[in-house]
């Protein structure tokens, strides 16, 4: 008699299995953990780019961006490739049919995320502690809040994205949409670097957002409201957009 | 009778202005091979997907296992084992991995060892899935469909890019299921395939279902006579000297649609001797089910 594990039990197993993909393949690992931990380095310690940091230490302004980027790199970047290659093989069509079904899907995808997430902030974060990072502990609980609806924004909008265009369109633009917004995005550079109105273009965005709220609730410990707001609103916008549009087969 | 593993009344689906399959009734039963059979495009895999709520149907009713697909999926899922016709590997993971994810989504799976051994699957077991054959994907793609244990198999074209030997395998397998009382659904364009595994064939196409039967009954009606004429034979001078249908199944290789009669056999050498013709080789058998599927579906390439 064939019986199903519990569903937390396949979710888990889902969300490992897709935290292996998410690492498994090199340039995936470069994208979210050799990249952001190479920029911590070069921009914490050299001062080849001027960020204007005002009082402080360069490490403070830069650990912030750098955890904001690799999340960016992740949540996006990588799980928009992963899901559009697995939609193309019929991979999620596939898992449709098992017990875990497109409900233990959308749970595992979102627990993958999360897991290599935990992992990138513990290195990026330990690393930064290294070069001397004094993150202010009471912005913490906003700095997980702000990654939490950042993580939320950018996995419904890599799920729109793969769910809707052909898998080797994603990987072009999914690639191209991390190197716009780590430039020019409000992510490592913080937005009162940028011009005008890319700074006012950047913030509205969920990398911007995300980079600022870091920035302010891990520097200050102070509440970043406004750019809680703006990620509450694309986590809300890009969740509704991709239950519309995205097809799991 | 029991109660049967899959029952579909009147389905219909369409795709835009193509409908893909139309009124379709199809039953398969526990401690039953049932094959669907039928070209490409005839609308086998539609028919498979909407059995295990892939898609939703247009119209009609679907039951498989008493759940309805869409309703009732999260019971659903758990009893039925699916192969898919693409695969739905992980290409980025490695062969034994997938597995041991699939298996750990049941509460007693099946060993996954026993499967390894049977569909010899260590030679590639730590590979890449994205460097798999063909026929390696297969094997991998059906221990996947059997790891749950499965009360109802539903397997889209298991033997295709199979060699030899692994399709015997494959069907060595299916047949046991059977035997343990599993209820098997599948979809083949391979005849020898229906032949060797089928108690029941369901022979669709155009999303129709245009025959059904067992192999027996559907193979029953009258003989037929194969010959080989490598030179000097028309298929219509034939047809016209024995009055009986004859069409050339390629060069020199021509069958007499009709009741395999001495007095045919007598026609036949006549007619080949009138012309001069050597015959180099003559067979005289029941139809097979490639016969019958052909005359049913018509012999232009889909």
């Amino acid at each position: 008699m064939s019986a199903p594990a519990p569903p937390l039990r396949r979710v888990l197993a889902q969300s490992g299995f897709e935290a292996r993909a998410l690492l498994g393949r090199s340039e995936q690992v470069l994208l979210a953990l050799v990249l952001p931990a190479l920029a911590l380095v070069a921009l914490s310690a050299t001062d080849a780019v001027e960020l204007g940091l005002g009082e402080g230490r360069r490490v403070d302004v830069v650990a912030p961006g750098v955890i904001a980027l690799a999340v960016l790199a992740t949540a996006f970047t990588s799980q928009a490739i992963l899901t559009a290659f697995d939609r193309r093989a019929g991979v999620l069509r596939l898992l449709a049919t098992t017990p875990l079904g497109p409900g233990g899907l959308l749970g595992g995808t979102v627990g993958g995320v999360l897991v290599v997430q935990l992992l990138q902030v513990l290195v990026l974060g330990g690393i930064a502690l290294v070069l001397g990072w004094s993150p202010a502990l009471a912005g913490l609980g906003w700095a997980l809040l702000a990654i939490a609806l950042a993580t939320a924004s950018f996995t419904a909008l890599a799920l729109l994205l793969a769910g809707t265009l052909r898998a080797e369109a994603v990987l072009g633009l999914a690639n191209l949409v991390f190197v716009l917004l780590a430039a020019g995005g409000a992510v490592l550079i913080p937005a009162e670097r940028l011009p005008g109105p890319v700074a006012a273009l950047a913030t509205l965005l969920p990398s911007g957002a995300l980079g600022e709220a870091l920035r302010t609730a891990l520097s200050t410990g102070a509440l970043p409201g406004r750019e809680l707001a703006v990620l509450a609103v694309w986590a809300v916008l890009a969740s509704l957009a991709a239950r519309r549009w995205f097809r799991w087969f | 009778m029991p109660e049967p593993a899959v029952e579909i009344r009147q389905l219909s689906k369409a795709y835009g202005p193509t409908q893909a399959v139309v009124d379709v009734e199809l039953e398969a039963f526990s401690g039953q091979v049932t094959a669907v059979l039928g070209p490409n495009g005839a609308g086998k895999t539609t028919t498979l997907e909407c059995l295990v709520g892939l898609r939703r149907p247009d119209g009609g009713t679907v039951r498989a296992l008493g759940l309805d697909p869409q309703r009732d999926a999260g019971r659903l899922r758990p009893r039925i084992g699916v192969m898919l016709q693409d695969g739905g590997l992980p290409n980025g993971a490695r062969a034994g991995q997938v597995l041991r994810h699939v298996a750990s989504l049941y509460a007693e799976p099946r060993p996954v060892e026993d499967l390894v051994e049977r569909l010899g699957l260590h030679d590639f077991w730590h590979t890449s899935v994205r460097v798999l054959s063909g026929g390696q994907r297969q094997r991998l793609a059906l221990a996947i469909a059997l790891v749950g244990r499965p009360e109802l198999v539903l397997l889209d074209e298991p033997s295709a890019g199979l060699d030899p030997q692994s399709r015997r395998v494959v069907w060595d397998l299916v047949s046991e299921l059977r035997d343990e009382g599993v209820a098997v659904l599948l979809t083949t364009h391979l005849m020898d395939e229906a032949e060797a595994l089928a108690d029941a064939v369901v022979v669709v196409d155009h999303g129709t279902v245009i025959a059904r039967g067992t192999v027996a009954e559907l193979t029953r009606s009258t003989g037929l006579v194969r010959l080989t004429v490598p030179d000097g034979l028309e298929a219509a001078e034939l047809s016209a000297a024995l009055g009986a249908p004859v069409r050339s199944t390629g060069p020199g290789c021509f069958v007499v649609d009709a009741d395999a009669s001495p007095e045919l056999l007598a026609a036949i050498t006549a007619a080949c001797a009138a012309q001069g013709a050597q015959i180099t080789s003559l067979d005289v058998g029941r139809r097979t089910l490639e016969d019958v599927f052909l005359d049913l579906t018509g012999r232009d390439l889909r």
